[in-house]
């Protein structure tokens, strides 16, 4: 079973997943970073590729990653920081990146190294539907990847049945209109978009995202899916204090009750 | 045998195998707005009256088609250029952000945005939205803010908020980046306005769409004077590609005529400072659209060079992609050294100051060719904005 299923089987409240960049604060630090997040209880983590030109992602993320970049890091050096992953994660892994990093590397190539070294899902935002069905879907099923998709607000109601058929693992629920950053609170108007989805009965789990950022959004939000992920919050953590003992404590914060 | 279809967009957005609709998700129902409804609203008689009528009485087409004497004689050739320089606000722009604002307002968007290199299509968006009174925003490079600053102005004095984009390299590509995120955060009452044959389907043909009066006008106005309807070749400069791709729109399925594509070389293709994106690009995904770009081997795109901002971008539109691919196009590489003197050439030739993307065409002259051909340069925008860079040169 894929990892990411395990978890919703077993779990179907309060799944916390949480972002970070690769090679972020220093390029060593992924697979550091990956393991404190398990050890503190988190139940999945998103890795981001970095990239240069990343269009859904506000100041925080652009940061994190131009930084990882400068650093050095790149997508085949991920995938060599990863290859001992499974040794010490055991909790789902999964990629989050743009599609031309990937194409780069070889889309073939990525769904093996992504097998190879543990990885169970990708989020790749700027990959469409159409396409990933026409030209990428039986590659990613081959080697056992979910791809996750992406809904929005704006999001019709005849294509969030369509993102439900095609959807694997979980849907990413963008919170808002907005592109990735912390936000302090929930609006009315969000609440009413969860309501509505909530009432669709989808098959597959949600995981709302984008904005959450504190023990208060993150509850507010999984009172109307499986669970939340938290991003931007979490690399403004890093830039304070990166330090295992301060990872525990974040994650904790939002977790505990 | 060729024919118009093979450059054309097909139905899912791809000339050949570029183009496409590369959004995130929070972007896709502006895209597929846009999609479902682009043909349609431009194919009505209301739209076409008023956009032709814009074109006309205020754009001041249809922009003259003149025969270069001194030029020709040079060249040994028949050079037309064609006055897209005489356009108001000094460029070809315009033509593509009349033809947007129309849209918006059919498609009942109350606020404008534009990313701008150069400033020309910043310009150019802020001139119209004027025209419709209009709330108009602009992202620009903060980098090209302080090398372009007189337009940084007019598009200050014609009302429009000029945002700065910090991110990344701060020039072009960045604003196109800030320009999509804002229209991520505001999704519905916006309309963004892309400059060129770039971004997710439909933008590049429906600019293309725009721009192609160019040729359109070429056709009748080559017939009045020489009793043809088509040259034996067409050159123009590609940065994004939207003035060549108007050049080029309504000779896409007429072999007997060349299609010549300048691209910037800046300080040679042999040098890392270069924006020539067919000599050193590869393929990728690129502000929505999969096509050729200048990448590192792990996909992180490169910050080009030129000495023209406008010609300073690492992409270039699906359609050229796909047409420097099948061979339609011949593509040719321009340093910033032989388009500046191209620029003094024409200046003391014929009188007119190009601009100095539309230099690159006109240096073409000297890389191909011409000898008793029927040629027409499309001059794409005037010199104006351009004085400082000719006088930093200094070499005339
Ligand atoms: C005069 C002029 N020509 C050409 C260009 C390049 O754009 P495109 O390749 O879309 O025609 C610009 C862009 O700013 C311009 O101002």
């Amino acid at each position: 079973m894929n990892r990411i299923d395990e978890v919703f089987s077993k779990k179907k409240k309060g799944v916390l997943n949480i972002y970070f960049t690769a090679g972020y604060p220093k390029i060593d630090d992924t697979l550091r970073i990956a393991r404190a997040l398990e050890a503190a209880g988190v139940d999945l983590i998103e890795i981001g590729i970095p990239y240069s030109d990343p269009i859904a992602d506000g100041p925080t993320i652009q940061d994190s990653s131009q930084k990882a970049l400068d650093a050095g890091m790149s997508l085949k050096l991920l995938m060599k920081q990863l290859q001992d992953l499974r040794k010490y994660v055991k909790i789902p892994v999964i990629l989050m990146g743009y599609i031309n990093p990937v194409l780069q590397y070889g889309f073939t190539k990525f769904c093996q190294d992504c097998k190879g070294v543990g990885i169970d899902g990708v989020i790749l935002p700027d990959l469409p539907m159409q396409e990933y069905v026409e030209m990428y879907q039986q590659t990613f099923e081959e080697h056992g990847i979910y791809n996750i998709f992406l809904m929005t607000p704006q999001t019709s109601e005849k294509r969030v049945f369509q993102i439900n058929e095609a959807s694997k693992g979980f849907i990413y629920m963008v919170s808002s209109a907005s592109i990735t950053g912390a936000k302090q609170e929930v609006s009315q108007a969000q609440i009413d978009y969860f309501e509505r989805i909530q009432k669709m009965n989808l098959s597959v789990q949600r995981l709302i995202g984008f904005g959450i950022s504190n023990k208060e959004t993150f509850d507010n939000a999984c009172q109307y899916a499986s669970g939340a992920i938290i991003g931007s919050a979490f690399i403004n953590q890093l830039n304070k204090d990166d330090s295992d003992e301060a990872i525990t404590s974040f994650v904790g914060s939002i977790i505990n009750p | 045998m060729i024919t118009k279809e093979n450059y054309k967009v097909n139905s899912k957005g791809y000339y050949g195998k570029f183009g496409g609709a590369y959004v995130p998700e929070m972007l896709l129902p502006n895209i597929l707005e846009l999609q479902e409804n682009y043909l349609e609203i431009t194919s009505r008689p209301s739209f076409k009256k008023e956009f032709d009528y814009l074109l006309k009485d205020y754009v001041g087409r249809p922009t003259p088609l003149y025969l270069a004497q001194r030029m020709s004689e040079k060249y040994q050739a028949q050079i037309f250029l064609k006055r897209e320089d005489l356009c108001h606000t000094g460029a070809h722009k315009v033509n593509n952000t009349i033809g947007q604002i129309l849209l918006a307002k059919a498609l009942h968007k109350k606020k404008i945005i534009a990313e701008t290199g150069a400033g020309q299509h910043g310009v150019a968006t802020a001139t119209v939205c004027a025209l419709m009174g209009m709330e108009c925003i602009i992202y620009m490079g903060a980098v090209d803010m302080v090398r372009q600053r007189p337009n940084v102005e007019r598009m200050k004095i014609l009302g429009a908020e000029i945002r700065a984009a910090e991110s990344g390299s701060k020039t072009l590509k960045d604003a196109t980046n800030e320009a999509m995120r804002h229209w991520i955060n505001n999704p519905t009452d916006t309309h963004y306005i892309i400059g060129s044959v770039v971004g997710p389907h439909p933008y590049p043909d429906l600019v293309a769409r725009f721009q192609s009066v160019i040729s359109e006008e070429i056709k009748y106005q080559l017939t009045e004077q020489i009793g043809k309807d088509h040259p034996d070749m067409v050159i123009a400069c590609v940065g994004g590609g939207s003035n060549a791709a108007g050049a080029f729109y309504h000779y896409l399925d007429r072999p007997e005529v060349q299609l010549i594509a300048a691209e910037a070389a800046g300080l040679g293709i042999d040098n890392k400072k270069s924006a020539a994106t067919t000599f050193l690009g590869t393929e990728g995904v690129l502000h929505g659209s999969k096509t050729l770009l200048m990448q590192t081997a792990d996909g992180q795109v490169t910050e080009p060079y030129s000495i023209s901002a406008g010609l300073d971008y690492p992409g270039i539109g699906p359609i050229h992609a796909h047409l420097f691919d099948s061979g339609r196009a011949h593509f040719c590489a321009v340093t910033d050294e032989e388009a500046m003197h191209a620029g003094i050439d024409l200046s003391r030739l014929e009188g007119i100051i190009p601009a100095i993307e539309t230099a690159h065409a006109i240096s073409a002259l000297d890389k191909i060719e011409v000898k008793d051909k029927v040629v027409v340069i499309n001059v794409s925008g005037r010199g104006d904005k351009d004085l400082d860079t000719y006088i930093t040169w200094g070499k005339y």
